[in-house]
Order: structure tokens, then sequence, then C-alpha cells
């Protein structure tokens, strides 16, 4: 029995490829997504582990701030230091102070471009042992005028020891010598980040830290553990500081990271598990061929006394050598897909150096899911070959029993009725922040339900879009009409992959849209200024930009806005922070009650929305908390209507001062002086501008576009990814026809006996190919605009505040699915064509 | 995208005197070397019009090929083929194709029809393929001389096989075609609708005047030709006109002994 199974497998070397293919599609994404991820998570360990110190003191925040980058933290006081010093099993303790904001100018005076990730400042730790960098040149910075530079960043600008280099700092422009370069965690990898070290009362001047410290580093003695010295330190240091070992520091800020980049990991493993669904459909109806095809060497066997096990067996143990095989050449296609991402990853500014990692779970999952999904699709198949009866398929004019789509109905009906209570239910939830999770599981069971669906549908579909075809295209038009109709669940099963790439590629593409249109509505109603001066990533910069444009004769007004975590009465909210003169003339608020004037003081804003929820009203007070742990009594001075571009809360850069907040604006909006001439108002502004290469200058069009940029850039990788679920589906709809070709041979030569011609022939199995993949468009493109329309609803509150269908677009997937058919039976058709007639009916 | 190409006339414009189909020197080599054989050796054969011929032979005899050959399914190693006046060998696989389409009649053994079609739609699938509409008066006396026009709507597989092959006649006198190949029509049919095909094949012959070509190892299958054409080893070694199945089979016997003389000598 085995040798049979092996011979049939390689008696049919094209199908086993054609099979393979889907598997190593399958098993590649998700290798690939396993491998990008372990290799992220290496690299930021492997960064964070190389924090030399045993134990570390920071202060404590006032609260789970949650988004790094908008609380101010207050300083550890130097006197401390001295205290830990005199802690037994304390061999050393160290202040350290660091701050974002530090970025180098390279040679003609551009930023050294992180991409993104941030400019670090920091203290240069004297001892070597609790030394975070490795001096590789030079040696370290020892007085003002003095810096050293990570090396990736010295490579990059081409600096080396003894140049002199031009520093941006959250203070003023910083000169200095480079007097040493060093490494940084293993692979002297930042991940993109730039770090630059000063020495420590430099350090404290630039971040205004005073004589106080960002944290303390404290080495252990060797007769104490770690642990035991966190206790001992935390007993003297007392209250209001965190003090943690080293392995409690990187695990924290290994989750915090993996948090922040979860969504790519969350995206790649949707992804993969797409490419899975998606290949193994492509797997069942590939076995379902096989089998079919062979259903009468099957009922020999049976005939000769193989017992419905064996043939079973037989047929899962071919299934088993294909998805060993698959899984393997899946495996390595993974690496190829991790390169690429990183690569792409790279593009963005996140750097990742070192090898790919390649886990022995990613092994083991690659197999499993190779093997495990093969498997499983060839087992529906198999038992239908062990029960077909042996003499049934001896017959000559035997048919494959069809059966009952009843069972399908039902549980896509339900399904979809689950998926459309959901999504009803995101639309109406009243705590929003459920929406998009509820969406995200309505947009499945939808998805399901078309699954469960689409075979039902696929005959009405064929014969009504069909119906065109008799007209189009003759005799080739209606027998790829009945061709298509012939078996609806593979019609169907081969139209899901496309299907669900559609739907994630059309509710992308609304979501996007939206979030354009968003953007112009954001401007054209909140932004009132004629200019806006930002970095292209909303980075915090110096607000020493802000006082100069101030200074400008052509400039009337400068709004500066910076945002800010605090917590109301509780509860941890984003506010942001800004001139209470000017708040007016930079910005449209819409006041329901109270003004702008309402800032003066400790006064702040809040929207309509937050006002309701929380029952305030003008005159009351609401106690306030920095991440720092600074305290506030505020006082409610007005409430306007819901607004992009201030988000809920609005305070005084003042009162931002008073809770710790640090001086750097995120956005400065500048109102040009009456009767000054638009280029010449523009000029003035950019001669400022101009001199901090990190702030770029934009009217109101601009800054629509910078920020639709960003929109696209972030659709561009999903589509990107999504490209690739596009390239799986084409090889199913491939794999398909070229089944169905091998499998219609002698209808195929009796159509030629009979005077059929190879164009003919072609254009037949070509537009099979196009109805099929219309069919997966079309349902795909339905599927995505209720997915696009419900994410959008969901995401009001996120800003997505319009809603917009990109029909042009959509129009274009369309024709792009049509296209895509066409591609996919270039080579069946090719094949059907060229099949010898005399060949074709002599096949029994 | 015009599904209608029609090079060659509907109704073939048959030069008088000219035989329907027509062989010189058809020999046809498979392989080479030690596996070479000669399945066709230099066969001359003609087909008159409005005859019905029988090509028997014991298996491996040419019989199968010299059909294919003449019906332009195969090529030839060497010599020429005629179907009216048109010389295959003069044709490239589009001209073979439209030259079978419009020309030609072919009943298979066994899988005859597309499933997908009906009945009716496989009897004018030829023409459908040319793009051209049915005569109809002629569809509907083929259709009746089948006996098949209540089952008409029906699919292949809710029809007998012998019906399934009187659809498959139908539809190769349906486009009038120069010349009918049938090969083994009755092959896999019981004596009964075996019967029936041949009593159609016959009368499309005696009463429409059709040429039909018939390869077959049946005697009585034989006995409804006018004339029969014995093969063995690639040659035609003999010709019977107005057989009888008894001397069909006599025949036939005698092949056997002669051939096991030959084997054993």
């Amino acid at each position: 029995m085995r040798r049979a199974t092996l011979r049939s497998l390689l008696a049919h070397k094209l199908r086993l490829a054609l099979s393979a293919v889907a598997i190593v599609l399958g098993v590649a994404f998700v290798a690939g997504t396993m491998i990008f991820t372990d290799t992220l998570d290496r690299t930021f360990t492997a960064l964070f582990q190389s924090t030399a110190s045993d134990v570390g003191v920071t202060a404590e925040a006032g609260f789970d701030a949650g988004v790094d980058g908008t609380a101010g933290t207050r300083p550890v006081p130097a006197e401390l230091a001295q205290r830990i010093r005199g802690v037994e099993g304390v061999a050393a303790a160290e202040g350290y102070v660091q701050a974002e904001g530090v970025y180098l100018l390279t040679a003609d005076g551009q930023v050294l471009d992180t991409g993104g990730a941030p400019g670090i400042g920091a203290s240069w730790i004297t001892d070597p042992e609790l030394s975070l960098g490795e001096l590789t040149e030079g040696r370290a910075p020892e007085r003002a005028g003095e810096v050293a530079l990570d090396s990736g960043s010295a490579a990059e600008a081409g600096y080396t020891v003894g140049d002199r280099v031009t520093l941006l700092t959250p203070g003023p422009r910083v000169d200095a010598t480079v007097v040493g370069v060093f490494t940084f965690g293993e692979d002297g990898g930042l991940a993109g980040a730039s770090l630059t070290a000063f020495d420590l009362a430099t350090a404290q001047d630039l971040t205004g830290a005073g004589d106080g410290y960002t944290g303390i580093q404290v080495l252990a003695a060797d007769d104490v553990t770690d642990a035991e010295l966190r206790d001992r330190v935390a007993a003297v240091v007392g209250d209001g500081y965190d003090v943690q070992t080293a392995q409690q520091q990187a695990d924290e800020q290994s989750a915090a990271l993996e948090e922040g980049l979860s969504f790519i990991t969350v995206l790649l493993t949707a992804f993969a598990v797409i490419a899975l669904f998606v290949g193994s459909f492509i797997i069942l109806n590939t076995f379902s061929m096989l089998v079919a095809q062979r259903s009468r060497e099957l009922a020999l066997l049976r005939a000769l006394g193989a017992s419905r096990g064996q043939v079973t067996r037989s047929v899962l143990v071919e299934a088993a050598v294909l998805g060993v095989v698959g899984a393997t050449l899946g495996l390595a296609g993974g690496f190829g897909i991790a390169t690429g991402l990183r690569a792409l990853f790279g593009t963005f500014g996140l750097t990742l150096d070192g090898d790919l990692v390649l886990s022995a779970g990613t092994v083991v999952w690659s197999y499993a899911v190779g093997v495990v999904v093969t498997l499983l699709a060839a087992w529906v198949p198999a038992r239908r070959a062990a029960r077909t009866p042996p003499v049934a398929a001896m017959r000559e004019d035997h048919v494959a029993v069809e059966r009952s789509l009843r069972r399908r109905t039902v549980v896509g009906a339900v399904l979809a009725a689950g998926a459309a209570v959901t999504l009803v239910g995101s639309a109406v939830a009243e705590d929003g922040g459920n929406a998009p999770a509820l969406v995200g599981v309505g947009a499945l069971a939808l998805v399901l339900a078309a699954v469960a669906l689409s075979p039902v549908a696929a005959r009405p579909f064929a014969r009504a879009l069909g119906a065109l075809l008799p007209r189009l295209a003759g005799t080739a038009g209606r027998l790829a009409r009945d061709n298509a109709q012939r078996n609806p669940r593979r019609t169907a099963a081969t139209a899901s992959a496309l299907m669900v790439g559609l739907t994630l590629v059309t509710g992308f593409g609304v979501l996007g849209a939206s979030a354009n249109a968003s953007v112009d509505a954001l401007v054209d109603d909140a932004l009132r200024a004629d200019y806006v001066v930002s970095t292209a990533v909303g980075q915090p910069f110096t607000p020493e930009v802000a006082d100069r444009l101030r200074g400008l004769d052509e400039v009337a007004a400068v709004l500066q806005e910076r945002f800010t975590q605090v917590q109301l009465d509780g509860q941890a909210v984003f506010a942001a922070a800004v001139d209470a003169a000017t708040l007016d003339r930079g910005l449209t608020l819409e006041y329901l009650s109270g003004s702008s004037d309402g800032l003066a003081g400790r006064g702040v804003l809040v929207d309509e929305t937050t006002a309701e929820a929380r029952g305030w009203e003008v005159g009351d007070t609401v106690e306030a908390v920095s991440a720092g742990g600074q305290r506030a009594q505020l006082t409610v001075g007005g409430v306007y209507a819901a607004n992009q571009a201030v988000g809920s809360v609005v305070v005084s850069l003042e009162t931002d001062a008073a809770l710790g907040g640090p001086a750097l604006d995120r956005y400065v909006h500048v109102v040009l002086a009456e009767g000054t001439d638009a280029a010449a108002g523009r000029a003035a502004i950019e001669s400022v501008v101009e001199s901090y290469p990190v702030v770029s200058l934009k009217d109101r069009d601009e800054f629509a576009g910078e920020q639709k940029g960003q929109v696209d850039q972030v659709l561009l990788l999903i589509n990107a990814l999504l490209v690739l679920s596009v390239v799986i589906a084409v090889l199913g709809i491939v794999n398909t026809l070229a089944m169905s070709v091998l499998e219609r041979t002698r209808e195929i030569g009796l159509l030629r006996a009979v005077g059929m011609t190879r164009r003919q022939l072609r254009r037949t199995v070509r537009l099979e190919a196009v109805l099929i993949s219309v069919y997966g468009s079309v349902l795909g493109l339905g599927l995505g605009l209720v997915l696009g329309v419900s994410l959008t609803r969901a995401l009001a509150e996120q800003g997505i505040t319009e809603l917009v269908v990109p029909g042009g677009r959509l129009v274009g997937f369309l024709v792009l699915g049509a296209l895509i058919g066409v591609v996919a039976a270039a080579w069946p058709a090719r094949r059907a064509a060229r099949m010898q007639v005399l060949d074709a009916i002599a096949t029994a | 995208m015009t599904p209608v190409q029609q090079t060659y006339p509907a109704v073939p414009a048959a030069p008088a005197g000219v035989p329907a189909a027509r062989g010189r020197a058809l020999t046809k080599v498979y392989g080479r070397g030690d596996t070479r054989v000669t399945a066709l050796d230099a066969v001359d054969v003609e087909f008159r019009r409005g005859e019905f011929t029988a090509i028997m032979g014991p298996s491996g005899s040419g019989k199968s090929t010299l059909m294919h050959c003449m019906a332009g399914l195969d090529s030839l190693t060497s010599g020429q083929a005629w179907i009216g006046d048109a010389e295959l060998s003069a044709l490239d696989d589009t001209g073979l194709t439209r030259l079978r389409r419009d020309r030609v009649g072919f009943v298979f053994q066994a899988f005859n029809l597309l499933p997908t079609l009906t009945a009716l739609e496989n009897i004018t699938l030829p023409m459908d393929i040319a793009g051209r509409a049915p005569d109809r008066a002629w569809l509907d006396e083929v259709v009746d001389a089948v006996g098949l026009r209540p089952r008409l709507g029906h699919r292949p597989t809710e029809l007998s096989g012998g019906q399934q092959q009187r659809v498959a006649c139908a539809r190769a006198l349906a486009g009038r075609p120069e010349v009918v190949f049938a090969d083994e029509p009755t092959g896999n049919l019981d004596s009964r609708s075996g019967g029936s095909v041949l009593s159609f094949l016959r009368s499309s012959v005696r009463e429409m005047g059709q040429t039909v070509v018939m390869v077959t190892h049946d005697p009585v299958a034989a006995a409804y030709a006018d004339r029969v054409l014995f093969l063995a080893d690639g040659r035609i070694v003999d010709e019977m006109t107005s057989p009888t199945a008894e001397r069909v089979l006599d025949r036939m016997k005698a092949f056997d002994s002669a051939g096991r003389v030959v084997e054993v000598g």
C-alpha cells in the first residue's frame, strides 16, 4: 500500500508542485512572521539587558501614563545617590541624566535621520562597570564642549574623534568636539535611535534637571543578590521612588516596547492566519481534485481488497509527505519574507541589526502548521474517496455525488446574523473603547459567514453574470459559465482566497480614505493659522523656535501647542497645552459655554463629550495629577464642541509647566500680520525655521498633505502585506484551473475533436477564471465595505470623523480582480490548448 | 470579441466524382530503433460518397490509426490524406480544427458528450463553436431520425448509454459533414441499443446520402456496412462487399489462424 502511495505521488509531479505551492506560501507567512518577531524581540531584549547596573532607582510616576514622551518626570535628588552608596552591599552607585530631543547635525547642517526613532542625550556614566556604552575610540566626555557619539550615528554622519559637531537639544544648540565613540548593547544597535553622551554637568544643564538625576544606577557587591539589594535600597530611599532590579527594568522596558510594537506583531499574525486560511482552501481544493481524479485508481485498490482505512491512509500519507516538503520550503520562504520585512522596517527607521533569529518554536510551528493543515485539508476528500463504492468509481460515467449545501446555508446564516449583531452593536456601543474590538470579531464572523455561504451564492452569481458571456463570447462564454457553475464549492473556495484579500484591501481603503478626509476636515474646521511649524512625526522640539518667530514683524501671533498626559479627578486624559492668549487666533474652537479666557490662572477647557461624561460645568473644580506626581486644582473655564486638533482637554502652557510638563513644543501655529505679503511672510518664517532642521514650515495644504502622507504610508505597508495574500489567491486560481483542465482532459479532447480551436479553448479557460475572480472580488468588495464602514465608525473617537467610500478605487479593485483572473488563467489555458487531441481522447 | 469566424462553407460543396475521403501511401510509424512500430504501412484507401464502410482487424492492426489519420486527429509520417478536396498535410492546427468542425463528424466509443450541455446543445456544439446557426429543417430531420425529440432538454447523465450514442450520431450528422468517422460506436452498448445506433447510421447513408466510416471489431456491427476493409499489420489485406455477420466472422477466424501460423512460424 505504501509503495502504491509513493508511486502515485511521484507519478504526479505537477500536481505535487501545485499543491506544495499553497502549503509553502502559508507556512512561509507563518515562519516569516515568527522569525521577524523573534528578531525584533532579540534586538530589544539585547538593548535593554545591556543595562550594566544591578539595581536602578527612578522617581515613581504619579500614575501609569502609558505613553512615553508625554509625561514630565521628577528628578531624583543628588543626595539620594550619596545615601545609597552607604547601603551595605552597594559596590557603586551613580546618578545619570537622560532626555529625548537631542539630535546630531550632519556636516551639511541637516539633522541626522533617525527615521522617527528618538534622539537621546545622556550623561556618560564614569564607572566602567555601570556604563551603558563601551568606548571603541577616544575617551569619555569630561567637560562642557565634549561629547561621545554612538558608533552607528558616528558612522552614518561620518564623524570621528576630533571632529567638531553641532547638536540640537531641547535647550540651546550645542557645539562640541567628539572625544569618543562607543557601542551600545550587544550588537552596537540602538534600533535606529541615536545616543549622544555628555559629561554629567552639561547633561544636567541641557535637560533642565538642575543638580538632580533622571535615575541612579547601583552595582551590587559580590555577596548580595540583586533582589536583596533592591529591598535594602528601597528601604533607604523611602516612598516616591521605583527601585527595580536590572531584570525587572529590562522586562518592563521590553514589555512596554513590545506593547508599542504589538500592532506589528498582531498585523503579521493576522496575515499569517489569513495566509493559512487561504492556503488551506487551496490545499483542500487540490486534494479534492487529486482524489476525484484518482477515484478510479482508488476504487481499483478497493476492489483488489484494500480497506477503507487503507485508502484513507494512503491519501493522508501523501498529504503528510507533501506537508513536510511544503513546510520545509515554506520555512526557507519565511526567511525571505522576514528579510523583506526587515528591509521594509529599516526604511521606516527601525533598524534591526544582527542575523535573523530562527527559534525552535518557529521550526516546530512551521512543520506543525504545514503538516496539520495539509492533513486536515486532505482528510475530507480522503474519507470521501474511501466511501466511494468500488463499482461506482470503476464505472465509465462515474460522477461524484453532489452533497447538499443545506448545512452550509444554515451555518452561514447563523454566522451572518452573529456578524450583523456584533457590527450593529459596535456602532451603537456606549463605550467607544470596545468598538474596534467588536468590529474585529464581527468582521471575522462576517468573513466566515461569507466563506460558508459563498458556494450557495456561486451558482446564481455565475448564472447572472454568466448570462452576458454567451452573448460576448459565444460558445466559449457559455462553456466557461457552465464550468464555473459545475462545482460551486470549488468555485467558491477558489474565489474565497481573493475575497479575503480584497475584503481587507477594501476595508483599509475605506478607512484610509476616511482618515484622509478627516484630516482635510480638521484642517478646514479647526486650523485657523496661516502656517504650522512641526516635525514630520510629531516629535517634540525646542520652544526657541516659537520665541524667535514671535520676534518677527511679519508675524501677528504664535500659538504653541504641546501634549501631555494628566489625571483629572482620577481618570487619565490626553490634554493639549496651549498659549491662552493666542488660542483663538491659531485654532477654531466652538465654545458651548465659557471661552478661551477660562484658561487663565489654573483654568481648563473640556470638550462636550468629556463634560457630559464627567458632569462638569463651567466653574467646577477638578483635581489634576501629573505623571511626575505634581498636583493642582483646576477650574473648568469653558466647554467646547468636539475638536480633533486639541482633543478632549485644554490647559494653558503655564499650568502644564506647573504640572511638570517638559518645555517642548509639538506644534507651533503661526498667524501672519495683516497686510503682510504671503511670500514675504513665508520667507521670514522660513529664515527662522531653516536653522532648526528637525522642524519644517507648512501652510495649511502642506500640513494636511503631511498628515495624509502618514496615513498613506501605513496603508502602503498594509497593502504591501496584502499583496502577498493576493499572490496566494492568484496561485489558488491557477491551481484550481490547472486541476480543472487536467480533470476535463477528455472533454477538452472532445471539444478539440469536434472543432474548437486552441484560441477558443484558451478563451473558455480564461473566462472561467475571470468569472471566479470577479466573484471573489465582488464578495470581497462587499464585505470590505461593511468592514471599512464599521471600522471607520468605531474609530470616530480616535479622530476619524468623516466617512468616505473611495468609489474609483473600488472600481479599480474590481477591474484588478478580473485581470487577476486573466493572469491566473494564462498558464492553465495554454496547457489546455496544447493538449494533443488524440491523447486527450484516449485518456481513460 | 467576435466568435463568428467562418472560413469554410457550412455545407461543403462536393465536387461530383471526388470521393468523400481518400488516402494515398498512408504511413504512420511510432517510436524509433528497437521500439519502432509501423502502425500503417503505405495504405491506399478511398471512401466513396454515400457508402457505409466498416474497418475491421485484430487489435494492433492499425484500424484506429487509419481512422485518426484520415480524420485529421493524428498526423501521418508520410503519405497524403484528403477530406473531399482538402489535403490534410497542407493544413495547420487551426485549419485541421476547422476542417473537423465543418466537414467531419465524429462518434467515439465513449465520452461523446459534454456533461454540462443538454442533448440539443451537444448536437449543435460544432455549429455553436463555429458561431453559425444550425439548419433548422435538417436538424429537425436528424433529431427525428434518431428518435430523441422528447429528450432534447436532458443532460447526458440523464440519458442511457444508447441514447447518448444516438445524440453523438445526431451531432455528427447535424453539420452535414463530408464524412462521419465512428470509432467502435457500439463498443459499450448492449446488442439492442447497439442495433438502433447502427440502424441509424445505415439509414443516414441510405436515406440522407451520408458517408460513414466505422471502426469495429464486432462482425454483427460490420454487417450493417456496405463494404468491409480488413486490416492486418498496418496493411489492407482484404475487402468484402455486402457483408453478413457470418461471412465477416469466418474471415476474421481465418485471420486469427493465419496470425497464429505467422506467430508460430
